[in-house]
């Protein structure tokens, strides 16, 4: 470990850091442009200049590692004079419009040119314009601003994986651009806007909408996935106007996915803002009273075997719990909070968690996917398999559908037989798996959900124990769920109760008339047909699916109007914080189900969202774990059957619509017409 | 010239030109064959009649199996690959300080004058384009142009009028000095090594 002396103190790095890194690490702030944390250094933009003893000339400290024994200085008047000279030079091009400039206030380049920058240019000749470039519905262009650090071109070439930027022309010509290329096809392409130092590259959605002194900053977490991605809601008044990324290195790093980013525009549409009722075939609205005395006479006449409670994707563990509770005192056996209709054994908890935790991927060196596409249904989990495929070393084999995931890996098959032709070791990725010193496993959702899964669940514990994927020191089975509230609810049990259906069971028996009231909390990706003449309570945020079917409206908070907790798919409990206030007469769905309890004459024992998390804790308590990975004791779980031969079918249709948040967003909806429309034509070719 | 590369609708080599190709990637250590990218434009620019439309760009990158933006990037930092459609003559006069001070203005005025075309224009025959660029490096030849593959030294305005007439013409002009000079040798004739001719 190096050891360096920085403005006179002595500091000790770890081997391998630069300069600016132990600068850093000592509290030194040194400006920086083309250098992010999270790519590769290409020190160009020479503002992080530095004096080091015994060298001739200021050095760029991003790109310079930290040797021991050197003498570094950061304050010298050598230091402020080539800082001064660089951003002299970077200024020579750039335009002087930072009153209209959407990163105004919140911009490297306007910051460090009140500390470095002069009172005056003594630049007298024409400015250089550059054709503004379009990249698609996420990332606007003014390109006149652009400063050449790469920094886009890099995010896109080594976290995206989709190399579509690029610097054309040279010297004065210079343009970093996608050469009329068309949008930009990532899923991570909002990251770009986070990346540019500048105003170059900024949000569509958000332009000119907001100055970022004027937002409110409420650190929450994304549940668009079950990923967990750590966020920032900011907020003016009772409005979202952005959602940015949260650095946690242990989740998503310094990234959000499009859909996290932008989906929130769908907040403010179609919204539920008072309780409805079906009145002679017709929704009209009603009071609260009202609705709930309407549940309550049904709840009163309906024996508890024909009730039935399904919970989505989105919901949050407090209400699904007060919902459990709620049903047990009514002795309503038939819950599910898999509303995919998926059966899998959630006896064990390391049967359906990502046992490795996201960041265990980069332990990794040689992974199997099954039955899923984590490009779609965990972007982030996806970004970090691709980060630990560019450090070398790593092979991936996919059983499933067709996809490109940003990096290569070899399809063995389509179907569930491949999995049992790897165990009996037919297929040469069995050698790489038990060569590999910490294999990996990653089932998803197209498995799992299918009717087989249980069995399939087995037989991917059978492969996991097969190639000595589980051991004390390493645990490479893991689920990639796809819900925000999935792993939740199944640590909560929010399943079947004895003798109780699940989905499909619920399903089949409403269909047939067999089941008197269903209650769908946010539940809205079931067939609302299979309903059948069932009374459907439907409590929620948006007038998406289950609203159109419900017979009562309970309009509940969406996940930026409440506190909550998610469990994402590690098994992480996180804290979701409530950023604005649900619309109208909507309320957080706890309070909703803990008022209706008292209606039916089944009070729950509880007052505040305290004393609930108390309670819950007490049930539950892996949940209680806050932001921490817990252990998941290895058992065995999943139920030998007959696996199905049927091919694996890929679960997410349309990644940018999967819930009724972003099915409503007007962003997500440009997203479909102008990036997957281009696709379709090019994917026939 | 277009950012966005001009369109074409489909570009494939011919088969001489693709087992030539294969041979330039052979030279290249296996997981490098990436580094092939300027010959290979280059091949592609002599078969699509001295230009890169973006479908050659693509082929290129689909053969070496590269991002099509990585090519773009390289066939755009070199000048001498043309992104637009150019006449059957490239006249690209030196203007670097040597050729400058022995009259390359005139020479550039001499051509756009004599083809009726400015700077980066082709004339209407498609026969000649004419373009400025910086130094060939025949500073000792000075001024001079290149058309096509082939340096024309030490012109005077006639010259480069004659040169242009014989071209327009179709017959094929001496290439090098224009003046008779051997190699760079002085312009009066060898001043040292006299003794030692063959």
């Amino acid at each position: 470990m190096p050891k360096l002396i920085i403005n006179g103190h002595e500091i000790e790095v770890a081997a391998g850091a630069s300069v600016l890194q132990a600068c850093e690490q000592m509290g030194i702030e040194v400006p920086h442009f083309c250098y992010h944390d999270k790519l590769s250094v290409p020190a160009s933009c020479r503002m992080c200049l530095v004096e080091v003893e015994k060298t001739p000339k200021p050095v760029a400290s991003c790109g310079l590692p930290a040797a021991d024994g050197m003498v570094v200085h950061t304050d010298s008047p050598m230091v402020l004079k080539a800082r001064r000279g660089v951003m002299e030079l970077l200024l020579i091009n750039h335009p002087l419009d930072c009153p209209i400039c959407d990163q105004g206030g919140e911009c490297d380049l306007q910051d460090q040119a009140v500390a470095y920058g002069s009172d005056h240019s003594r630049y007298a000749e024409a400015k250089r314009a550059v054709a503004d470039k379009e990249l698609g519905p996420i990332v606007k262009t003014v390109m006149t601003r652009c400063i050449h650090c790469t920094r886009c071109v890099r995010f896109a070439d080594e976290i995206a994986g989709t190399p579509e930027l690029g610097g054309v022309f040279r010297g004065e010509h210079l343009e970093i651009g996608n050469f009329g290329g068309g949008p930009l096809t990532s899923e991570l392409s909002g990251n770009l806007v986070d990346v540019c130092p500048v105003g170059a590259l900024t949000s569509k959605p958000y332009a000119f909408r907001a100055r970022p002194w004027e937002l409110q900053k409420t650190e929450s977490v994304d549940v668009m996935d079950a990923v967990g991605c750590n966020i920032r809601i900011d907020t003016r008044g009772n409005e979202v106007m952005r959602i940015l990324p949260r650095l946690n290195d242990d989740i998503n790093e310094a990234w959000i996915n499009d859909k996290t980013r932008h989906a929130c525009d769908g907040l403010k549409l179609q919204r539920l803002d008072q309780p409805y009722m079906r009145v002679d075939g017709k929704l009209r609205p009603a009071s609260w009273p009202e609705a709930f005395a309407a549940i309550a006479a049904r709840l009163k006449t309906a024996s508890a075997e024909r009730v039935a409670a399904l919970a989505g994707d989105l919901v949050d563990c407090e209400s699904m719990f007060a919902l459990k509770q709620l049903m047990l005192a009514l002795e309503v056996p038939h819950l599910d909070c898999r509303q995919d209709g998926a059966t899998y054994d959630m006896t064990a908890r390391a049967g359906y968690i990502f046992n490795s935790g996201i960041a265990g991927i980069e332990q990794a060196d040689a992974i199997l996917l099954i039955g899923t596409n984590p490009r779609h249904e965990g972007t982030l989990v996806n970004a970090r398999i691709r980060k630990r495929w560019l450090r070398g070393g790593l092979r991936v084999a996919s059983i499933g559908a067709a996809a490109d995931l940003t990096y290569p890996h070899r399809r063995i098959g389509g179907s569930p037989s491949a999995i049992r032709d790897l165990i009996n070791g037919r297929d040469a990725f069995a050698k790489t798996l038990l060569a590999a010193k910490n294999p990996m496993v990653i089932v998803g959702a197209g498995a799992l959900a299918r009717p087989d899964g249980a069995a399939l669940q087995a037989l991917a514990r059978e492969l996991a124990e097969k190639f000595n994927m589980v051991r004390p020191d390493w645990n490479g089975f893991n689920v990639l769920q796809r819900a925000a509230s999935r792993v939740g609810g199944l640590d909560i049990g929010f399943v079947p109760q004895a003798y109780g259906l699940g989905t499909r069971g619920i399903l089949e028996a409403a269909s047939s008339g067999k089941m008197e009231v269903v209650y769908l909390l946010g539940a809205d990706e079931i067939d609302m047909d299979r309903l059948g003449n069932a009374f459907v309570i439907y409590q929620g945020h948006h007038g998406d699916k289950g609203a159109h079917r419900a017979d009562v409206i309970l309009p509940g908070a969406a996940y930026t109007e409440k506190d909550g907790i998610y469990v994402n798919t590690e098994g992480r409990p996180q804290l979701a914080k409530q950023a604005t206030f649900p619309p109208g007469e909507a309320r957080e769905d706890w309070k909703i189900i803990r008022a209706l309890s008292e209606t039916v004459g089944k009070t729950l024992p509880y007052d505040t969202l305290t004393q609930l998390r108390a309670r819950l804790i007490e049930a539950c308590p892996v949940i209680g774990a806050m932001g921490r990975l817990t252990k998941a004791e290895w058992k065995p779980f999943g139920h030998a059957g007959q696996v199905a031969v049927q091919p694996f079918e890929p679960v997410i249709a349309n990644f940018y619509m999967t819930d009724p948040i972003s099915r409503v967003s007007p962003t997500m909806a440009k997203c479909v017409t102008e990036i997957q429309r281009r696709d379709v034509p090019e994917a026939a070719e | 010239m277009s950012a966005a590369g001009q369109a074409k609708e489909d570009f494939t080599f011919t088969p001489e030109n693709l087992s030539r190709a294969k041979t330039i990637i052979a030279k290249y250590p296996e997981g490098r064959q990436q580094s092939a990218v300027l010959p290979l434009l280059d091949l592609a620019q002599r078969q699509n009649a001295n230009w890169l439309p973006r479908a050659a760009m693509d082929y290129v990158a689909a053969l070496l199996d590269m991002p099509p933006m990585r090519v773009y990037e390289v066939a755009t930092f070199y000048t001498m690959f043309n992104l637009a459609p150019v006449g059957a003559n490239l006249v690209q006069v030196c203007r670097t300080t040597p050729c400058w001070l022995r009259g390359s203005d005139d020479i550039t005025r001499t051509c756009c004058q004599k083809l009726g075309v400015g700077l980066g224009e082709t004339t209407a025959d498609g026969k000649f384009t004419v373009k400025e660029v910086e130094c060939l490096g025949a500073c000792a030849n000075a001024p001079m142009v290149q058309i096509n593959d082939d340096f024309y030294e030490d012109l005077t305005p006639e010259s480069m009028a004659k040169l242009i007439d014989d071209l327009a013409e179709g017959r094929k002009p001496s290439v090098g000095s224009q003046t008779g000079r051997r190699g760079s040798c002085a312009q009066d004739g060898a001043t040292t090594l006299r003794g030692k001719t063959s």
